[in-house]
């Protein structure tokens, strides 16, 4: 055996030990957030997950609010981000002069970098009165923390959208206007359809930057654990409960249905990238 | 070279032994006597150089999980720990009175000054009873003010916080419905209102929302400049917040053995009656390099450290009380 093979196994050995880390470290933490919250689901059972009273006083817990709140709260993002994601990247990529579309793309990865506290509090003294300058009642509320979210996650979708639409090919794209077609032509006819399994790519990325956000999120939501119809009321999400009351839960049930709350935010992000990965696996199978 | 060798040598032979003797303990817990422990720990350590206290505010159910576990050497709280939380504990863990705070209820509306506000109205408020600012029982007791024809918008901490025990413990003393329904803790299922994360949430949203009312400790609400409610007493006055009221509460107190009592509510002409005290939990056996430490740093606290509370706002121990702390503190090991 030669000692190149021999190092050639050794490599192989020590890098499927780093992508085993990976999932070590995966399967801990969810083994961890069950153990912890182990005497939630035995208590309430899957029943923590549909019920809507959340009282540590009397050590009744029910995850339905929040898990309203988390999933309103980051569908409301992506349904301002997206549009604007995608139409900022079209015109990045397509229409502006080259010169623009650089400084402009800097912008945007500087407004990726922003810290979340730090929007959070634009969103305390920016965002909070102009709402009520609008009409919400409290300036706080459910529709606060989506424009927020959609703040936060605008970048990923905008630079992931421009760089999947500078790969189409150009050939594709000078056929058609060769046939006479218009800029808005190739857009709709070549270039999304092109892109769009790296849009889809891009829109769960950030659906899950916005479900699992925390900071900015609690100082714009309102932290009322309700689940109102009105976009202009207060709500919570499930990262601004734990973030909340985890440091002053005294009792252990509390503790315990903190974690529990934890362990369904985890699985929901999971079944979201996966939902993700199945949904790139079909478009790709297609296109 | 060989002089400098020489004096590094000197350096390290005299650096060592100081390096070696320097102590250091360990603490954590409630956030609201942060800024007084802090100002404590730094001046101790200017009177015991070799001593290093690292305090961290992360709350008082924090501070009680970490001393319970013993991965802390003392823990701190503003509400004291249940029967239930001190059967856990292996060993005795005593509740050292160190300071006085006091809750307000803090408030937004135009061109009202004093505003002034029962027990019984502050629940209702809170439980979703009263609802708007021209309410009979509001009016009542404040004849002449122009309260404005609106909706009241609750404001209560989203955090477990130790400000939201004493708040909560004063409106199921004068509410029995409160106590009922809604009961105390450091955190509660609240009926109505927004939640802000911290003093500074809280304040955040009373100072920009107009007609809110929602509850900070006093001593935030005087370095913010918000406006604050004075609160009808047991004895039927009506109190602002300030040191002297918030000592009065705790003068009137009939103090327990063990420390834990509640003084909201107090007795007295003059006491303001959302007041607490908080306290530092020590075990009473320590190891035995640790025990004697704690016990001399609380000596100073009784004598020293009571004379820096005035300045932060906090209002100091009664001499009763202060003589009977310094009688317990002999116990620890």
């Amino acid at each position: 055996m030669s000692a190149e093979r021999t190092g050639d196994r050794l490599f192989r050995a020590a890098t499927a030990g780093f992508a085993g880390i990976i999932l070590l470290a995966a399967a801990a933490l969810a083994w961890q957030l069950a153990r912890e919250s182990a005497a939630t689901w035995k208590t309430f059972g899957p029943a923590f997950l549909w019920t809507s009273t959340w009282d540590p006083v009397n050590e009744v817990f029910g995850a339905l609010p929040f898990l309203y709140g988390t999933a309103i709260s980051s569908f409301l993002a992506l349904l301002i981000a997206v549009p604007l994601g995608v139409g900022a990247a079209v015109f990045l990529t397509e229409l502006a002069p080259q010169r623009l579309a650089d400084s402009l793309m800097f912008a945007v990865e500087l407004l990726a970098a922003v810290p979340s506290v730090i929007l959070g509090l634009m969103g305390i003294f920016i965002l909070v009165p102009a709402m009520r300058a609008l009409g919400s009642p409290y300036g706080v509320g459910m529709l606060t923390a989506g424009l927020i979210l959609s703040f936060m996650i605008l970048p990923y979708i905008t630079t992931i959208t421009r760089e999947v639409l500078l790969t189409v090919p150009r050939p594709l794209k000078e056929a058609m206007y060769a046939l006479g077609a218009t800029r808005w032509e190739v857009v709709r006819g070549v270039s999304l359809p092109f892109a769009r399994s790296g849009i889809v790519g891009a829109v769960f990325l950030s659906l899950g930057r916005a479900l699992g956000e925390t900071m900015a999120v609690t100082m714009v939501i309102g932290n009322t654990p309700k689940m109102s119809a009105s976009l202009f009321d207060p709500g919570y999400s499930m990262a601004a409960v734990i973030a909340n009351e985890l440091a002053e839960a005294a009792s252990d049930a509390h503790l315990s249905a903190l974690v529990a709350i934890g362990l369904t935010l985890m699985a929901v992000t999971v079944v979201v990238n996966g939902a993700a990965r199945l949904m790139l696996d079909h478009l790709g199978a297609r296109g | 070279m060989k002089r400098t060798l020489n004096l590094i040598t000197v350096a390290v032979l005299l650096a060592a032994p100081a390096a070696a003797q320097m102590k250091t303990l360990n603490g954590a817990g409630a956030t609201f006597p942060y800024p007084i422990y802090s100002k404590w720990f730094d001046e101790y350590h200017k009177v015991k150089p070799d001593l290093q206290i690292n305090y961290q505010s992360i709350g008082s159910g924090g501070g009680i999980r970490q001393i319970t576990e013993r991965t802390v050497d003392f823990g701190a709280t503003d509400g004291p720990m249940s029967n239930q939380q001190q059967f856990k504990v292996d060993g005795k863990i005593l509740h050292i009175p160190t300071v006085l705070g006091a809750v307000v209820p803090a408030y937004n509306l135009k061109g009202v000054e004093n505003l002034k506000l029962s027990g019984s109205v502050l629940a209702d408020i809170f439980l979703g009873k009263i609802t708007r600012w021209t309410d009979p029982a509001i009016a009542k007791l404040n004849e002449g003010a122009a309260l404005p024809d609106a909706p009241i918008t609750v404001v209560h901490r989203s955090d477990g916080s130790g400000t939201t025990y004493c708040w909560v413990d004063y409106l199921s003393k004068v509410s029995s419905e409160w106590k009922k329904n809604v009961g105390v803790a450091t955190a509660v299922n609240w009926p109505v209102g927004l939640g802000g994360k911290g003093n500074e949430g809280v304040t955040g949203l009373v100072k920009q929302t107009p007609n809110a009312l929602g509850y900070v400790e006093l001593i935030y609400a005087k370095q913010n400049d918000i406006a604050y409610a004075s609160v009808q007493n047991k004895a039927g006055k009506f109190v602002k917040a300030s040191i002297e009221s918030v000592t009065a509460a705790a003068a009137g107190a009939v103090m327990p053995k063990d420390y834990r009592v509640s003084i909201t509510d107090a007795a007295g002409e003059t006491a303001y009656p959302i007041s607490t005290f908080t306290w530092l939990l020590i075990y009473e056996k320590n190891s035995s390099d640790k025990g004697p430490v704690l016990k001399d740093f609380l000596r100073w606290m009784l004598k020293d450290g009571q004379a820096m509370t005035g300045a932060l706002g906090y209002a100091s121990l009664p001499g009763s009380v202060n003589a009977m702390v310094a009688k317990t503190i002999e116990a620890i090991k």
